[in-house]
Parts: C-alpha cells; sequence; structure tokens
C-alpha cells in the first residue's frame, strides 16, 4: 500500500515534455501553477465555507437569525451553552458516548478472532464465509429491521433502549471483519508459525504475535466503528424513538429542528456540538484513519 | 519456552500424535474462532432474512398473526403504493447522476491535491473533513445554507444578481441539493484515489510524452488503465451505497418541510412533492408508520435483491475483495 505523501511526487509529471524554448516553459509553468491554485482555492472554498457559515450563524442573536446577514453583529456564544441546557441534550451526548464507546469495544473483541480466521486458517466454505461477510458488509440495514424490531420489541421487550443496537455488535461486524481480514492477509505467516514453535496455542499467537503488528489496522477499524456509530440515525431511530431518554445525538438533533423550527442560530450550534468531537478525533488520529479509508479500496 | 524448542517433551504432551486428531483439532478451533460470528449470522442475518421474505406473503400489522395472502402485498407495492415508482426513478437518478460526479469529483480533486508541491497536507485534511460530518448534522446544515430565504447561498447568488433556486424546497432542485451534498463529502474517494493514483509508474508518463503525448493524452493512455479497478469499485460501492440511502433525504426532507409548513409534524416522506424518496425510507414509512408489515417486507426484499445484485457484480469484477494470500 502506497503511504501519500502529496506534493512529494506526481506534481512535475505532466510538465512540459518537449522544451521548444526556455521562456515559453517558464510561462507554462507560470500559467500552470496559477490554474492550479485557483482551482484549489475554489475547492477549497467548497470544503470549508459551510463550516465557516454554520459558524457565523451559530452566534448570531436570535433577531439576526431571521435577517439575510452573514456576519454576526453581536457573538452570542452564549448559543453553545443554551443549546446544551435544552432538554436531553447532555444526555444524548451521554448515550452517544456510551453506544460508540461500548459498540467499538464490542466489535474488536468479536471481529478480530473471526477475521484471523478468515485470513490464517485453511478450511472448507473459507470462500464462502467470505462472501457471507461480503454481503452482510452490503446489505441496508432496512432489509431486515422489520423482523429484528419484532425480534427484539415484542421477543426480549428491550425497545426503547440501546441494547439491540449494542448486544449484534458482540456477534461480529462484517464491515470490521473484512478490513482487518484484509490487513491480516499481509501478515506474514512465519511469524504465527514461530510463535507456535515456541510453544503458543492459535490464540495466544494472535494475542502476543498477531496484534501487537497490527496496531495500525485495528486503531482503523476502532475509529471507523466509532464514528459509524456516532453517526447512526437510523438505528436509533428505530430502537430508542419511543423514548427520549435513550436517544443519540444524530436522533435527538433530527427532531431538536422541529422543536426550535425558527432559530436557525440554536439549530446551528447544535449542529456544530454534533460535528465537533467528530472532526476532533479525526485531528488527532488522522494518520491511522486514512491509513484505514486507503484499506478499504485499494488492493490488487 | 526454550525447552518447547530444544526438546519435545512439552510439545508431545499437547500436540495431536495422528493426522485425523490434528483435523478434529483444527476444525474444533476454527468453529471456536468463528463461532461469534456464525451464532450472529444465523441470528441477525439469515433468520430475519427468512422471516423478511415470509411476511412478504402475508398480511401483517404487527400485533395480530400474520395471514398469508400471497402476491397481495406485491400487487399493492408495484399497483397502488403511490410511493414506489417515485423511489425507484429517484434512485435511478442518484445512481446516475451522484455515483459518476463523485468519481469524477474525487478523481479531480485527487489529482490536484497531488499536484500542489507545498502544503498538500493540510489541504488534504480540510478537504477531507466535510466526509466525517455525521450525516444529520451535514444535512441539517445544507438544508439551512441552501434554505430560500436567509439561506447564504441564496444572499450571495442574490448579490451577485444570479437566480435563485428553491434548493430543497424546489421538486426540481430537491436532488441536486442532495448531489451538492454528496459531493461536500467526497473525501473518501479522494483519498482512494489519491493511493492509486501514487501507484501508477513514474516511467509510463515519461515514455508517453516522449511518444508524443499530451496531459489529455496522459491521463486517458496511462492514468486512466492504471487505476480503472479503482474507479470501478468507486462505481459498484456507490451504487451500493445508494441503495442505503437514508438519512440524508430522509432529514432533508423533514427540515425543509418544516421550514415552510411551520411545525414539525410528522409529514408525507420525500419532501418536496415525493422528489427525495428513496427504498429504505419506504421500509420505514409501510412497516413503522402504517404498520403493514408485509408490504414494508416486499420493499425490503427488492432492496436486497439490487444490493445483492451489486454486490455480485463487485465480487466477479474481482477488484481483490476476496483476493487470496
Amino acid at each position: 500500500m502506497a503511504t501519500i505523501a502529496p506534493g512529494a511526487t506526481a506534481g512535475d509529471v505532466t510538465e512540459a515534455p518537449s522544451a521548444p524554448g526556455p521562456g515559453s516553459v517558464r510561462r507554462r509553468e507560470i500559467l500552470e501553477w496559477i490554474g492550479v491554485h485557483t482551482l484549489a482555492v475554489t475547492a477549497l472554498l467548497f470544503f470549508v465555507l459551510p463550516f465557516v457559515f454554520v459558524l457565523l450563524t451559530s452566534v448570531m442573536s436570535d433577531q439576526q437569525t431571521l435577517t439575510t446577514d452573514l456576519w454576526p453583529r453581536t457573538w452570542e456564544w452564549h448559543n453553545f451553552v443554551d443549546v446544551w441546557h435544552t432538554a436531553g441534550f447532555a444526555t444524548w451526548w451521554r448515550n452517544t458516548i456510551v453506544y460508540a464507546t461500548a459498540g467499538t469495544l464490542l466489535t474488536l473483541v468479536s471481529s478480530i478472532p473471526v477475521a484471523y480466521a478468515l485470513a490464517h486458517f485453511r478450511f472448507r466454505g473459507r470462500n464462502l464465509a467470505m462472501m457471507v461477510v461480503v454481503a452482510t458488509m452490503m446489505l441496508p440495514p432496512q432489509v431486515v429491521i422489520v423482523p429484528m424490531y419484532l425480534f427484539w420489541a415484542k421477543q426480549l421487550h428491550l425497545s426503547g433502549t440501546l441494547w439491540p443496537l449494542i448486544i449484534p455488535l458482540a456477534f461480529g461486524d462484517a464491515f470490521s471483519i473484512f478490513l482487518l481480514r484484509q490487513f491480516l492477509l499481509t501478515v506474514p505467516k512465519e511469524y504465527v508459525e514461530a510463535a507456535k514453535v515456541d510453544g503458543c496455542g492459535d490464540l495466544r499467537a494472535l494475542i502476543r504475535v498477531v496484534l501487537p503488528m497490527s496496531r495500525p489496522a485495528i486503531a482503523a477499524v476502532a475509529l471507523f466503528q466509532f464514528f459509524y456509530l456516532w453517526n447512526d440515525y437510523f438505528g436509533p431511530q428505530i430502537y430508542t424513538s419511543e423514548n427520549p431518554a435513550a436517544w443519540t445525538l444524530s436522533y435527538g438533533l433530527g427532531s431538536f429542528k422541529s422543536a426550535h423550527h425558527t432559530d436557525w442560530n440554536l439549530t446551528m450550534a447544535a449542529t456544530l456540538l454534533v460535528m465537533a468531537p467528530v472532526i476532533v478525533v479525526f485531528f488527532l488520529a488522522q494518520k491511522a484513519f486514512i491509513e484505514g479509508v486507503t484499506l478499504t479500496g485499494v488492493k490488487g | 519456552m526454550t525447552q518447547a524448542v530444544t526438546g519435545t517433551r512439552g510439545r508431545s504432551v499437547q500436540r495431536p500424535r495422528t493426522r485425523a486428531a490434528r483435523r478434529r483439532r483444527d476444525r474444533l478451533r476454527n468453529l471456536g474462532f468463528l463461532s461469534p460470528w456464525l451464532a450472529g449470522t444465523g441470528l441477525f442475518f439469515l433468520y430475519p432474512l427468512l422471516a423478511t421474505g415470509y411476511f412478504s406473503f402475508t398480511h401483517y400489522d404487527g400485533f395480530t398473526t400474520p395471514r398469508w395472502t400471497g402476491l397481495r402485498n406485491w400487487v399493492f407495492v408495484t399497483h397502488d403504493y403511490p410511493f414506489f415508482w417515485p423511489a425507484m426513478r429517484n434512485t435511478l437518478w442518484l445512481v446516475l447522476v451522484v455515483v459518476t460526479l463523485r468519481v469524477v469529483f474525487g478523481l479531480a480533486v485527487a489529482m490536484l491535491v497531488l499536484r500542489l508541491k507545498r502544503g498538500g497536507g493540510l489541504v488534504r485534511t480540510l478537504y477531507y473533513a466535510p466526509y466525517l460530518a455525521p450525516p444529520v448534522a451535514a444535512t441539517i446544515a445544507f438544508v439551512f445554507l441552501l434554505n430560500p430565504g436567509t439561506g447564504p447561498v441564496n444572499v450571495v447568488l442574490g448579490h451577485l444578481g444570479l437566480p435563485q433556486p428553491g434548493w430543497f424546497n424546489d421538486p426540481t432542485w430537491s436532488k441536486p441539493s442532495l448531489t451538492l451534498l454528496a459531493l461536500w463529502g467526497v473525501g473518501d474517494l479522494m483519498v482512494i484515489f489519491m493511493a492509486s493514483l501514487l501507484n501508477v509508474p513514474r516511467e509510463q508518463y515519461e515514455a508517453a510524452s516522449l511518444d508524443g503525448a499530451g496531459a489529455l493524452g496522459r491521463f486517458r493512455f496511462v492514468t486512466v488503465p492504471h487505476i480503472r479497478p479503482i474507479l470501478v469499485f468507486a462505481a459498484i460501492t456507490g451504487v451500493i451505497e445508494t441503495m442505503q440511502y437514508y438519512t440524508q433525504p430522509l432529514i432533508a426532507g423533514q427540515v425543509a418541510s418544516g421550514q415552510i409548513g411551520g411545525s414539525g409534524q410528522q409529514t408525507e416522506p420525500g419532501y418536496p412533492d415525493g422528489s427525495t424518496l428513496t427504498l429504505p425510507q419506504l421500509v420505514y414509512n409501510l412497516g413503522f408508520q402504517r404498520f403493514d408489515i408485509g408490504a414494508a417486507c416486499v420493499i425490503a426484499l427488492v432492496l436486497f435483491a439490487f444490493s445483492m445484485l451489486f454486490a455480485a457484480v463487485l465480487l466477479r469484477r474481482g477488484t481483490g475483495l476476496l483476493g487470496e494470500d
């Protein structure tokens, strides 16, 4: 897998193939530099301005938010505090952290052995098992939601809680299994063999030898899963909508706008409060994350 | 440990002697490693899938016992349920427009970042960040940015003397608005494309240049052939993601309609005018709002068929997804 070092390569790929004269080469380079940087800045505006406008609106006063002003006349930072004290926001926050953290840990514990078995053991039906993993990975959650809801709500009476969302993660998550297996394929078998010669069982070899080597992949999978659970809307909507005490941030935010339909400033403050942790975690763990994204697509 | 390496004493105790015994032990070990997943697949995939298939042929409201009605739900969904065909048409639109534009834009942005000699790392981070914005938050933000009354986009367009579309409140503009939102979060494709662009051998560009190929020729005859598997991968996973497209159109419809109607009550799905309906929303509408579980399961099976079809295409194209060791 290639590491990404923007600017280091590919920049000079298309530069002046045959040099007609030193002056025109120089001119072409300058024109190209201007072109590339104009496009880069335009794209930057497209990606960054939405955040900027959301932030500017989130600190406007209630009156100003009804106007077409783009710049806040007064900076009402207390909007964030107000949102925080809005009914439920702190609860949603806590629920989301519990859901995302517990869910991520369960996913790792349950998925790593499966991924390891699919990568390193030879057995009949292994290809079939991989196909089932890929199929479940591609499956829209809505396909099985009706029987699953009936199961959790009518058989186990767990609707209105986060349990129907957390418990299944103890049984392996297809996407995590898939990503981990892709990585574990690259761990040389010799290391495992050596550990076995030293008297390790398969499980010990996995924990002592393979896992320490797989830290980047595990970090990436953990981040993916954490973000996925943090952002999840459909699951909480199905299982927790009846009980606001069990709502998560994504679901609560969806209902927030309905309750404050003209207050764009408060809605934008709430939106930022939901976005912030994800963006902060990303900046802290950027490298692991981008390696993980690459892992999903680049193979062969 | 040293003992185990040098002598056979420690090993002979735990290692099975015969081949059959070892095979049995291996089988037990495989089962042990796979058992959580096997149980999960049965309980959370196979069982509900079969139940969905069964319910699709019954009349069932979730309370009384299901009653077999044959193909009646299928006829209802395809003939009398007003949201089915709009949702199918929207899905086709989104597949053709959003998937294509995301691949093209993702590739363009990736090439652009790689051309930057300085600041590429920071630029990549900033381009990538929107991809991480939680879908609910990003959608609400876009409904605000594009709202026809006070939205910054229309304010700016007005200052420039350009037309101000109704965006999420106008049936002809709602899908293009969702497209903008999807392009804003193109970071995942950008990163994948960047990695594969860097894998293209440099010599081939030089060779092509010597053969007189211009920038466009090099792109067509060197870049594209090399990254084709990744383009195919991106396109097919894009289609599969479109099948699952749920949160963004739902939230966009809800928030934008509240803007006009003034209250956040349960509105018809797909505001405005069914233009943001997608198949997953129909499962919710039928199963959890109308309590017509049989019809909801019909939609679920349609979704299942499409998703598996494209998953099969993906595996067939062999983008290394099942790559052997």
